[in-house]
């Protein structure tokens, strides 16, 4: 009797600390969710677009990073935002050539020519790069730490350090800075925003790039844990939109928690439930989401204009 | 409207006699193909060339009628004439059931909704081996028959895929003539005059959603029991994409514009077979640059750049 409450009890431990340990995983990848989903947020805020090659820019950031360094033989600090750089003009030339010089703005052309580019953006990447995977060096070693019972990763600890700063610079340009208080103003009303002298068409411009800059530092922090490859961003894109649903589309903490929520949701499902349909586990969220709370989990129900 | 009929009865003509010009071989292989992506684009093409609602998960309805055809008749041996009804009833019934949450959302959140509901199909393909065979397949389903002539052979199957195509193709020619075709289009313009006018929008683009999800299961069944060996990689994501460049370089809303997409995308491969791995770029590029300068469509951007063309002869002539 005593041996197997012994053993229960052990059992128990052991499954805590496996639950702990899918937290802390589930924690990291939702920080890279809620960085893609911040970057989706952001132009459609400034745009009403949903950008469909968001993801893209996830893989560009992680497959530069590794042409600067292992072509290049540049050092990692100095591989990093040159990767980034890229990324920003990448998501620059998208929108100056191929969102502006759009004669039909419909919602479905958007729609279409967003998933044009990004099939542009990763066909490029493919021939490029080739089709093999490739991993990133970690920034800082590959030693486990121990917390808890559970292991972490120092790349872990990069991971929800650097989105910790991301978020915190991300606030201070949107709050305390003249191009991000203009922004703001085009996400309320865009016409008013005009009236008042604000340069919409270089918010748009501004937005895209922000969010590619987002995306690309997404893609670099996670791929020494994930490995990279010119088609990740598929479904990484996917995920932060996800993520952005959760949190209603806002470009703030919404979408932060929104990330962190999907990821351990999907962490524990994978690791408790079944690996198969993790992936499958994001989507059904979203599905509910917008059918149950299309304003997000936390947002207020807006009537509908016309 | 008169001239309709005579179009159509003029593409079947063409359709019937292309295969004396290819001499059966690879190229027949092909031209099934042409027949059943058509049947899908067209699908497609009522949902979103007509009623103006986007689906980017319309690959999974495809697989869907491709799986339960399969399914049936290889692990149950049921009759094929009789599965590919029943997959398309039970793709109906689904379709239906999603579509009255799904539709009310427009837009972007349409196109991500389906496009996450096409992705839980796909993985569910995968994952359920013990029904699909998972990411290796399903084999040794039937092909069709009737009576002692079995559908074996490229040329059979060319004869068999059309039918349905054609059968499909006069089908959304009524219907886009219709009444129904009307209130699609003005439910396309603006659903709330729409409404106004007395039609009931929400209704209307759900039974539209279950036609498109129930001809692209009819496809999926053709395709099942012509090739006899189905995967989860023919109805995946990019299949979905596949299907709406399909649609938008051919022309939305037109019949004979979802042939002309789906005629070039599915030729276009083998034409570039010795450029593979260029085909992903050439499709988004080609993606791009339609939407760019031809948001009509080959359909009617074509007759638009000749006139154009007419135009500036004329003005030289002049000069």
């Amino acid at each position: 009797m005593k041996v197997r409450e012994f053993l229960c009890k052990k059992r128990k431990i052991m499954q805590l600390e496996q639950i702990l340990q899918y937290t802390f995983s589930g924690l990291s990848t939702g920080a890279i969710y809620a960085l893609i989903g911040i970057g989706f947020s952001i132009i459609f805020n400034a745009t009403g677009i949903i950008n469909f090659a968001q993801g893209e820019f996830v893989m560009l950031g992680g497959m530069l990073t590794l042409f600067f360094l292992e072509v290049l033989k540049l050092p990692l600090w100095a591989a990093i935002p040159c990767a980034v750089a890229v990324s920003a003009l990448a998501g620059l030339l998208f929108e100056r050539l191929a969102i502006r010089p759009l004669r039909q703005p419909t919602p479905i052309n958007l729609v279409i020519i967003t998933i044009a580019g990004s099939i542009l953006i990763r066909g490029l990447a493919m021939l490029l790069w080739g089709k093999d995977t490739h991993a990133i060096p970690p920034f800082t070693g590959d030693e486990p730490i121990s917390i808890a019972g559970a292991t972490i990763l120092p790349q872990h600890i990069w991971i929800l350090a650097i989105t910790l700063l991301i978020i915190a610079v991300n606030k201070f340009f949107f709050f305390h800075t003249i191009s991000g208080k203009a922004m703001r103003a085009c996400s309320y009303n865009r016409r008013a925003a005009g009236l008042v002298g604000i340069d919409v068409r270089r918010m748009v411009l501004f937005s895209f790039v922000i969010s590619s800059v987002l995306g690309s530092l997404a893609g670099i922090i996670v791929a020494p844990l994930t490995m990279t490859a010119y088609d990740v961003g598929i479904m990484l894109g996917l995920k932060g939109f996800c993520a952005a649903i959760i949190g209603g589309m806002s470009s703030g903490m919404a979408t932060v928690v929104g990330g962190l929520i999907l990821g351990v949701l999907e962490s524990l499902g994978a690791g408790l439930i079944s690996s198969g349909y993790k992936d499958a586990i994001a989507f059904i969220i979203l599905l509910l989401i917008l059918f149950i709370r299309p304003q997000g989990l936390f947002g207020k129900a807006e009537s509908e204009r016309v | 409207m008169k001239r309709e009929p005579f179009k159509f009865l003029l593409f079947a003509v063409l359709v019937l006699v292309a295969p004396l010009a290819f001499k059966g071989g690879y190229l027949m292989n092909v031209l099934v193909f042409v027949g059943i992506n058509t049947m899908l684009a067209v699908a497609l093409n009522l949902l979103l060339g007509y009623a103006g609602q986007i689906s980017l998960g319309h690959a999974g309805f495809f697989g869907m009628g491709a799986y339960l055809s399969g399914i049936l008749t290889a692990t149950c041996g049921w009759n094929p004439w009789l599965a590919m009804p029943l997959a398309a009833l039970a793709v109906g019934i689904l379709a239906t059931l999603i579509a009255f949450p799904i539709l009310k959302l427009k837009g972007h959140y349409l196109a991500m909704a389906t496009l996450g509901l096409g992705i839980i199909i796909y993985i569910v393909f995968n994952e359920t081996v013990d029904l699909t065979g998972g990411p290796s397949g399903l084999s040794g389903i039937p092909n069709l028959a009737v009576g002692s002539l079995v559908f074996d052979s490229d040329i059979k199957n060319y004869y068999l895929v059309w039918t349905f195509t054609l059968a499909v193709m006069l089908f959304s020619v009524n219907l886009a003539g219709s009444r129904i075709g009307r209130a699609l289009r003005a439910v396309h313009d603006s659903e709330v005059a729409a409404r106004v006018m007395g039609v009931n929008a929400r209704l209307l683009k759900v039974q539209v959603f279950a036609l498109s999800a129930v001809i692209s299961s009819l496809a999926g069944s053709l395709y099942a029991h012509t090739m006899t060996f189905v995967s989860p990689a023919s109805f995946g994501f990019n299949f979905s994409i596949e299907l709406l460049t399909m649609v938008v370089i051919g022309g939305l809303g037109s019949v004979y514009g979802s042939f002309l997409g789906a005629a070039l995308l599915t030729l276009l491969p083998e034409l570039l077979r010795g450029a593979q791995d260029y085909d992903i770029v050439i499709y988004g590029g080609l993606l791009m640059v339609m939407v760019m300068f031809m948001p009509g469509g080959l359909v009617r951007g074509i007759p638009d750049l000749f006139r154009r063309m007419a135009r500036l002869r004329e003005g030289a002539g002049n000069a």
